[in-house]
């Protein structure tokens, strides 16, 4: 054994000093720019996300996003972005090993991470820093909690738990109503929770609440047996699109069709390949971000990510490409007190000060947004409904 | 006899060496500014996994029973762990202390729920043991997602399949464990010299129990059971020994590693984590605790290391672990080895003679 | 009524555990390793026979004809290249090897595939049999998942019982180094059984991905490792036993939800396997063997 220990140190190290040997070249970004002019004349904005691995497809999302925006904003000639997405494997250890080597390589800015989990643990880290931080859809209050420097581009999980409540209790206040969450995914517990809050306080009638897990979710049947026993004419489904797909499928096998109401996370689902969106007929959900919608900054950032990566965008990758922008703006709305030469922690109080001091932003998952200094977001989320395989807009 | 008892001092020896030297030199190039901040965040993450590994050889390598639940342990540990830190904020204001303490919790907790399950465990064998321990690891997931700790003026309140809001805190409410979204606003007490320190000590009491009468019958119920327990050797005691303490020093490990992320969720601790730190036991070498040391450093780093390459990065590191299997298992390549080994020890023997 | 409905979906989720076991025990049985990479293969099956229908416009059947060819050779290179080496080296280092090969087909997956989900649809269509006035309903999937399910343990059972092949199996299974001296050519033997191993996962992933229509890089992991739970619940190496061990499971896991938690309904199934296990160590029908001095 001996022997094969020696062994294996020996290969190790080898691909140690291969992978030494050309660390010193900027890694990451789709968008870089020549390395020698690089490190004073772009902005370096970091961020981490989950690029392998059963979360890949929102950190793979969020990154095109953002390299579209930086190689758009890149295009117009005046201030140059890099962006670096390192891989956090959807984990908190990963994530600050991520964060670790975006410091190593110089970031100024952060685009924090893109799930919860790992966000919650960057985001001590960047507080710590100082480094200003915007993340595009870590949506779980933690991310927020005590750092003054770290704001979000998607709605807070409790926005939109309490949204959801209201809009049924305003618009249905005689529905029956049964609650399918994930029970160990943070961003589907944490909606379910202010959701159950606020239905207790406006008296919504809830008669089936039952969970799934990331080990279980191929056989919806016991949910949705219990949801339809109980009578629930409404179904609320904070999780993302991949179960709900599965729960329409089964659901629809057995001839259960109630009226089923979903948050962003459900977005994606009339893209998903080979999904027959007949099954998503009538379910409705509040989102920010809807892919078919009309307006010239939406049809120009669809119509060009779908030319670059060949697919259409999800809320994730939309979240992304506003945080750039945001960013962007806000540094031109500085009048040049934002420079590419000043480090993170003066970047920072500048831009803190310009998301606190009522900077707006219209982006593609909302217009005239606005941020507290919580680092919450504020921007009116949109009911839609699946008619017909699109989304048309409800009152 | 003389030459296998020295052989053995010198194998230790080079596990102590390695910690000591190691620590010295990180220490050393960490006040020259030398280290990337990369690494430094590392080092701690680093310190727990060789706990993990180390504590798991003493399962899988000198006991001989294949477990695929470990991370269970540290789950174990770093949940108990970083509930006691937190609740023994005002009673231990010195941070080392309530590190140390800690890590006792930590390490009990996860003794305790070693005896609940090495009693029934270790009555089966082989696979059959394997997939209980798999089981099991599986059941602490679950549980503690469903956990919920929260502290307020009155003291700690536990909440199991509700949520935070049910357990009614009063004043001075803090959300310790959130379900699913695991522990919340941990402190930061854990430091590199910690994880030095907790590595010396694991590395102590795991050579003294393998060197001692008790190691010795436990490696004798390994390597014959069935001649072992004829010669009186009580299987169910000894084996019980090794299980429980290795349990222990996977939850001391759990909760260094835990005190040094400001959150951790039950997830996190999985089975792709237990095969992880079987990993390194394998690579290291079954009952080499310096392979173990070395081989989880360096897979804990490999992964950092294949940051340029991109989204190829795991795939990358799913070939080298293939080929280092095929390579160290490969009889040619490990006859080129032994050769410059024994060229080595010429070597070395020529300038010894001719001084 | 609900429990016979809740038992219906048990069997029918069970099935397919059960022909993720079959493929496990196989491979075990005869080769004595872990192989983890399993749950993987059938990932791939499901991806190529998504595509075969997709993008190239094929028949199901000719789907699953081409997925199980492909997942064949793969199984077959597999097992050249990664764990041939490895033959006389200790079952751990196998292990280990076999779990590199899982990274890295779950790894290559998501280069060449995206992790993007793909919705499979079904080879056998979605139709429904609504019974008992449609207060139950079964979905000709689930039949021909527990028909499938049957067919391939009866025709195993007469692969490694009767043919000279499947007799070859089992000698190397008993002792390798005895069938080796009796003419038997280890290699080839085991070679076969991974080829039939790796058909088998093609099937189950087929099967798998037409019960639950989504697809992603990581679609095979969990039920494998489900699989390889049913697999020694029933008695590694058993063929009846995988089969056995799977239905069970399944039901075990939809009862468990239903009548107990669903929040712990993972820690339940693997309660209940402990169980088991501590009750009867070597699987419900797995062969005792005594141990010689």
């Amino acid at each position: 054994m001996k022997k094969s220990l020696l062994t294996m140190v020996a290969v190790v190290l080898c691909l140690c000093m291969f992978a030494g040997c050309s660390t010193d070249a900027p890694s990451g970004g789709g968008t870089q720019t020549d390395a020698e002019t690089a490190s004073n004349e772009v902005f370096k904005i970091g961020a981490t996300g989950p690029l392998t691995g059963g979360a890949a497809i929102y950190g793979i999302a969020a990154k095109q996003g953002a390299e579209l925006a930086a190689a758009e904003i890149n295009a117009l000639g005046g201030l140059q972005f890099e962006i670096n997405y390192q891989d956090d494997e959807h984990d908190a250890e990963k994530a600050v090993n991520a964060y670790n080597a975006l410091q190593d390589w110089g970031m100024q800015i952060f685009l924090s991470s893109v799930t919860s989990t790992p966000a919650v643990a960057t985001a001590v880290e960047a507080f710590e820093d100082r480094v200003f931080g915007l993340t595009p859809s870590a949506s779980s209050t933690a991310v927020l909690e005590g750092n003054d420097n770290i704001y979000q581009m998607c709605f807070a999980d409790p926005n939109q738990g309490s949204a959801t409540a209201q809009y049924v209790a305003d618009n249905y206040p005689e529905a029956v109503v049964a609650v399918i969450y994930k029970n160990d995914d943070v961003y589907s517990k944490g909606v379910y929770d202010t959701f159950a809050a606020a239905a207790k306080e406006l008296e919504l009638n809830i008669v089936s609440e039952t969970t799934f897990t990331e080990d279980s979710q191929q056989d919806f049947s016991v949910q949705i047996a219990d949801a339809q026993n109980a009578g629930a004419d409404f179904v609320f489904l904070p999780m993302y699109y991949q179960p709900a797909s599965l729960i329409f499928a089964q659901a629809n096998a057995v001839g259960y069709n109630p009226t089923y109401f979903g948050i962003d996370g459900m977005d994606g689902i009339l893209t998903l390949e080979g999904f027959d969106t007949s099954l998503a007929e009538g379910v409705m959900l509040l989102t920010p971000f809807s892919a078919d919608a009309q307006d010239d900054k939406t049809v120009n950032f669809v119509t060009k990510y779908q030319e670059q990566y060949g697919e259409t965008p999800n809320q994730f990758a939309a979240d992304g490409y506003d945080c750039v922008y945001a960013i962007y703006e806000a540094i031109q709305s500085s009048d040049g007190a934002i420079t590419v030469d000043m480090e993170a922690p003066a970047i920072c109080e500048e831009l803190i000060a310009i998301f606190n001091g009522g900077f707006s932003f219209d982006g593609v998952t909302g217009a005239g947004m606005t941020w507290n200094e919580n680092g919450e977001v504020s921007k009116s989320p949109t009911a839609v409904v699946i008619q017909d395989g699109v989304y048309v807009g409800v009152k | 006899m003389r030459a296998l008892s020295n052989q053995k001092l010198r194998k230790s020896l080079y596990a102590y060496a390695i910690v000591i030297i190691g620590y010295a030199v990180i220490q050393v190039l960490a006040n020259g500014g030398g280290l990337s901040s990369a690494f430094e965040g590392q080092l701690v993450p680093i310190c727990a996994y060789v706990v993990m590994a180390l504590s798991l050889n003493l399962t899988v390598g000198v006991m001989g029973d294949l477990s695929l639940g470990h991370a269970g342990f540290m789950s174990v540990g770093a949940f108990s762990g970083a509930v006691a830190c937190i609740a023994l904020e005002n009673m231990i204001p010195v941070p080392a202390l309530r590190l140390t303490a800690s890590i006792a919790v930590g390490a009990v907790c996860a003794g305790c729920a070693g005896v609940i399950i090495g009693i029934p465990v270790l009555r089966l064998k082989g696979d059959y043991l394997a997939i209980v321990t798999l089981a099991f690891g599986e059941i602490i997931k679950n549980i503690i997602t469903c956990f919920y700790v929260g502290q307020d003026n009155r003291g700690l309140r536990f909440g199991f399949l509700t949520s935070i809001n049910d357990l009614n805190l009063g004043d001075g409410a803090r959300t310790i464990i959130d379900g699913p979204m695991g522990l919340r606003s941990v402190p930061k007490l854990s430091s590199f010299t910690a994880g030095f320190i907790l590595i010396l000590v694991t590395l102590a009491i795991i050579l003294n129990l393998v060197n001692s009468r008790s190691g010795r019958a436990i490696m004798a119920l390994r390597d014959n059971r069935i001649a072992a327990e004829s010669v009186g050797i009580p299987a169910a005691k000894y084996k019980l020994m090794a299980f429980v303490t290795s349990a222990a020093l996977a939850g001391a490990a759990g909760t260094l590693y835990v005190l040094n992320f400001s959150t951790t969720v039950a997830s996190k601790f999985n089975f792709n984590t237990s095969i992880l730190i079987l990993l390194f036991v394998v690579l290291g070498g079954l009952g080499n605790m310096w392979g173990s040391i070395v081989a989880a450093a360096l897979l804990t780093v490999l992964p950092e290391m294949l940051r340029q390459f991109n989204n190829y990065r795991m795939l990358v590191y799913a070939i080298v672990l293939i080929l280092v299997m095929l390579a160290t298992n490969n009889s040619s390549v490990r006859t080129l080895v032994g050769k410059m080994k024994e060229a080595a020890a010429l070597v070395f023997k020529k300038r010894g003679t001719g001084r | 009524m609900a429990f016979l409905s809740h038992l219906i979906s048990g069997i029918s989720l069970g099935s397919v555990y059960a022909i993720i076991a079959l493929g496990y025990t196989m491979v075990y049985g005869i080769a004595k390793m872990l192989n983890f990479a399993h749950g993987d293969v059938i990932m791939v099956g499901g991806y190529v026979s998504f595509f075969a229908a997709s993008a190239w416009g094929l028949h199901p059947v000719l789907g699953l004809l081409l997925a199980i060819t492909v997942c064949t050779v793969l199984g077959v290179a597999i097992e050249r290249f990664a764990y041939k080496p490895l033959r006389q080296a200790a079952s751990l280092a196998v292990l280990i090897t076999a779990i590199g090969v899982s990274y890295f087909l779950q790894n290559a997956a998501q280069i060449l595939w995206s992790s993007n989900p793909k919705v499979f649809s079904s080879i056998v269509g979605n139709t429904n049999f609504p019974m008992l006035d449609g207060r139950i309903t079964v979905s000709l999937i689930a039949l021909a998942t527990v028909g499938a399910c049957i067919v391939i343990m009866i025709l195993l059972t007469w692969f490694t019982g009767k043919t000279r092949m499947g007799k070859a199996m089992r000698a190397c299974s008993e002792d390798k180094a005895a069938a080796q001296l009796m003419g038997i050519s280890v290699d080839f033997v085991i070679s076969v059984t991974f080829a039939v191993g790796s058909a088998l996962a093609a099937v189950a992933g087929v099967l798998l991905c037409s019960m639950y229509p989504t697809l992603t890089p990581t679609t095979g992991a969990m039920p494998g490792i489900k699989a390889f739970t049913a697999a020694v619940f029933g008695g590694i190496g058993s063929i009846p036993g995988a089969m056995l061990g799977g239905i069970l499971l399944g039901i075990i896991e939809i009862m468990g939800k239903a009548y107990i938690s669903t929040q712990l309904s993972d820690a339940i199934v693997f309660a209940v396997l402990i169980i088991v296990l501590l009750l009867k160590p070597f699987g419900l029908l797995g062969r005792h063997v005594t141990e010689k001095v």
